[in-house]
């Protein structure tokens, strides 16, 4: 899919999202990202953990409060920190679907409530219609209509991840923020939830935030992929250009360290594996961030932090070498 | 090729409020020296615990080994008294745990934790543990060795915990290492890290592996033999390559359809296993695949089919060569209508 055929749909703006850990400390957990988001894309996001990308999705939906930067929505910027106002407000546009879906969801509220509630807020359904829409959301996403009365401790772990897709899809929103939608399921309930994503963005025109550490299924299922690495962005580009032919260090080793379900492949692979693991992203030094463990790395890439580079169509990378 | 370790038959079954979960339903394979063997498989498929079983962790009760044997070396390792059963366990097996977190003592210096087990074992002296201890951890490949066997776990990141736990598992040279999900909580490149690691260890060391995973990139990478689990018994199992490359078994051509092949068209749809694993409560008669299975007959909800060597067709009487647990391996069955996508042509070039 051509990115340039849609309009653009979500713009972040140098966003950055900084916390206080205390005395003059600051974990800077979203440092600095720009990227624009086209209607009916699905963007992949993909890092170690503590990279920021959780954070990230977090910010963008209003979940916490902007440290500098703008997310810009349909030309319009959204506020620094939500009020109630503004969650009303953009809640319909913007949702998301959480990690574990034995913790998102309430043990106390039936899936009906659960599903309900968003619309019921918002005044989009009357309380007469409310059997019959749940209804047709769950048969949408997979599961029979006349399990709304159960509670979330009856379902599996696939029908209550369909359940969190269910309750983020009733209000109509027009992007999602997937935030490790599958990394709690088991591989052959994966493709459902995978599948049933990719049919309902096309059903419904939905822009997607894939969040994800699968990097073999986030090139699957995305157009395009970024790759963070301690709250910055290091490489951005059509997925099978990133996944394929990974040119920022960084990527080129996670890409090395994703096993491939191949034996063959996987016995003449030379093996480039990156050697430590990723530091703590409190007070970090100047320069590149990924220069400590990075096998390219010069003098340079310890003073001077780099700059966004292309590298191909739609293919960027922050990096020296380029 | 010498078999370190054979189990046959085993069967594990646990008491709940709900009634009798029947786990482990007969399973057998064997590992040879110095050779790693994956159990892959879905949650609650039972492959935990299997090897718990082997090491003597099933509490009992609720558990209760009902069958079977596990033999090391010709000689009998389940259901040996306490005394006997400590000096199998942390000698001649080692294992680690998915978790590394949860199952280091928090109140301990690593290199306690380390040297216990080589105190207990080795009757090794407390200075001498320590000493051992400390070229152990440079071993796994701990940087300052000398300083950090004096510290807690909490100060160790996920990636050196899990290293901690290798340490420990190996201390007393075991012929047999079972790795319960190793890698599963960490990042990939952590994780290809910890598989280099145990692979030169075993390289270096003779050792045997079990690997328990629900990863099958992590099965291509590191397995010599595989054996496919669900519903608590092994329906595949065989080389990697014939796993990967010849699959029989319906569930495992349903696995490997479920997952993202590195094809850069994306023309492979990701075909999902309809339907969740049998209820092991009351687990099924007939196969326990047959629910989900697209190739399904008659026979095979009403009867369970046996172990079936993939290429003679015969039923085999001990694990070894490629077999499967489908009926469409008998010498009288059509072939099946769903056949896996021909990943050796791919590869190889070569028509299979």
């Amino acid at each position: 899919m051509s990115q340039a055929s849609t309009p653009v749909i979500l713009e972040l703006k140098n966003l950055k999202r900084h916390f206080k850990v205390g005395g003059d400390k600051t974990l800077k957990a979203v440092d600095g990202l720009s990227f624009t988001l086209h209607q009916n894309e699905i963007l992949g996001l993909v890092g170690e953990s503590g990279c920021g990308k959780s954070t990230l999705g977090r910010t963008i939906v209003g979940l916490w409060d902007k440290t500098e930067g703008d997310v810009i929505y349909q030309g319009e910027t959204l506020p620094v920190s939500y009020t109630s106002k503004d969650y009303k407000r953009f809640s319909r546009e913007i949702q998301m679907i959480f990690q574990d879906p034995y913790s998102s969801l309430n043990p106390r509220m039936t899936i009906r409530e659960i599903v309900a509630e968003g619309p019921m807020i918002h005044k989009l359904w009357k309380s007469s219609e409310i059997d019959v829409k749940v209804g047709s959301w769950l048969k949408l996403v997979g599961l029979a209509p006349d399990h709304m009365s159960r509670y979330p401790h009856e379902f599996s772990g696939g029908q209550r991840q369909r359940i969190g897709i269910a309750r983020a899809l009733a209000l109509e929103p027009k992007v999602i923020v997937c935030d490790e939608p599958i990394s709690a399921l088991d591989v052959s309930v994966q493709a459902q939830v995978i599948n049933l994503l990719g049919e309902l963005k096309n059903k419904m025109g939905l822009t997607l935030i894939f969040i994800a550490h699968d990097l073999s299924m986030v090139r699957y299922v995305s157009d395009r992929m970024i790759v963070m690495y301690l709250g910055k962005m290091v490489e951005m580009g059509p997925s099978n250009e990133v996944f394929f032919r990974p040119q920022h260090p960084y990527t080129q080793s996670l890409i090395a360290s994703n096993p491939m379900a191949d034996p063959q492949f996987e016995r003449d692979r030379v093996r480039t594996g990156m050697t430590g693991e990723i530091p703590s992203p409190i007070n970090l030094s100047p320069g590149c961030r990924f220069a400590g463990r990075c096998p390219k790395a010069t003098e340079r890439c310890h003073q001077e932090e780099p700059k966004q580079t292309s590298v191909g169509k739609d293919h960027v990378v922050s990096c020296h070498l380029f | 090729m010498s078999r370190l370790l054979e189990v046959k038959n085993l069967t594990v079954e646990f008491d709940t409020y709900g009634g009798i979960v029947k786990a482990v339903r007969g399973v057998s394979f064997g590992v040879d020296k110095s050779k790693t063997l994956a159990i892959v498989g879905e949650s609650g498929c039972g492959k935990s615990v299997t090897v718990q079983s082997i090491m003597g962790l099933i509490p009992m009760p609720p558990g209760r080994i009902t069958g079977g044997s596990a033999l090391m070396d010709g000689k009998e390792i389940l259901g040996l008294p306490l005394s006997e059963a400590n000096k199998v366990r942390g000698k001649r097996i080692g294992m680690i745990f998915q978790d590394p977190m949860t199952s280091l003592n928090p109140t301990m210096t690593v290199g306690n934790q380390i040297a216990e087990t080589l105190r207990y074992h080795d009757g090794l002296s407390f200075k001498e543990g320590r000493k051992r201890a400390i070229s152990i951890l440079d071993q796994v490949q701990i940087p300052e060795a000398k300083a950090r066997v004096d510290q807690y776990p909490f100060q160790f990141s996920g990636g050196m915990r899990q290293r901690v736990m290798i340490a420990m598992a190996i201390a007393c040279n075991p012929e047999l290492l079972i790795a319960d999900e190793p890698t599963t909580a960490l990042d990939v490149t952590v994780q290809s890290q910890i598989l280099t690691l145990l692979n030169e260890l075993r390289k270096e060391r003779n050792m045997s592996i079990i690997l328990i995973t629900h990863d099958l990139g992590v099965v291509a990478r590191m397995a010599d033999e595989v054996a496919v689990m669900y519903a608590g018994q092994i329906v595949e199992s065989g080389t990697v390559d014939q796993i990967f490359y010849q699959s029989a078994h319906p569930y495992t051509m349903g696995l490997k359809e479920a997952m993202p092949d590195r094809d850069e068209s994306k023309t492979h749809k990701l075909k999902p296993i309809d339907g969740s694993p049998p209820d092991l409560f009351h687990p099924p008669v007939g196969c326990g695949y047959y629910a989900r299975c697209p190739n399904a007959r008659k026979v095979c909800e009403k009867t369970l089919p046996p172990l079936f060597d993939v290429e003679t067709s015969e039923m085999p009487t001990s694990p070894g060569s490629h077999q499967s647990r489908c009926f469409f391996h008998h010498k009288d069955a059509a072939k099946l209508t769903t056949l896996p996508r021909d990943l050796y042509t791919r590869h190889t070039g070569v028509n299979a």
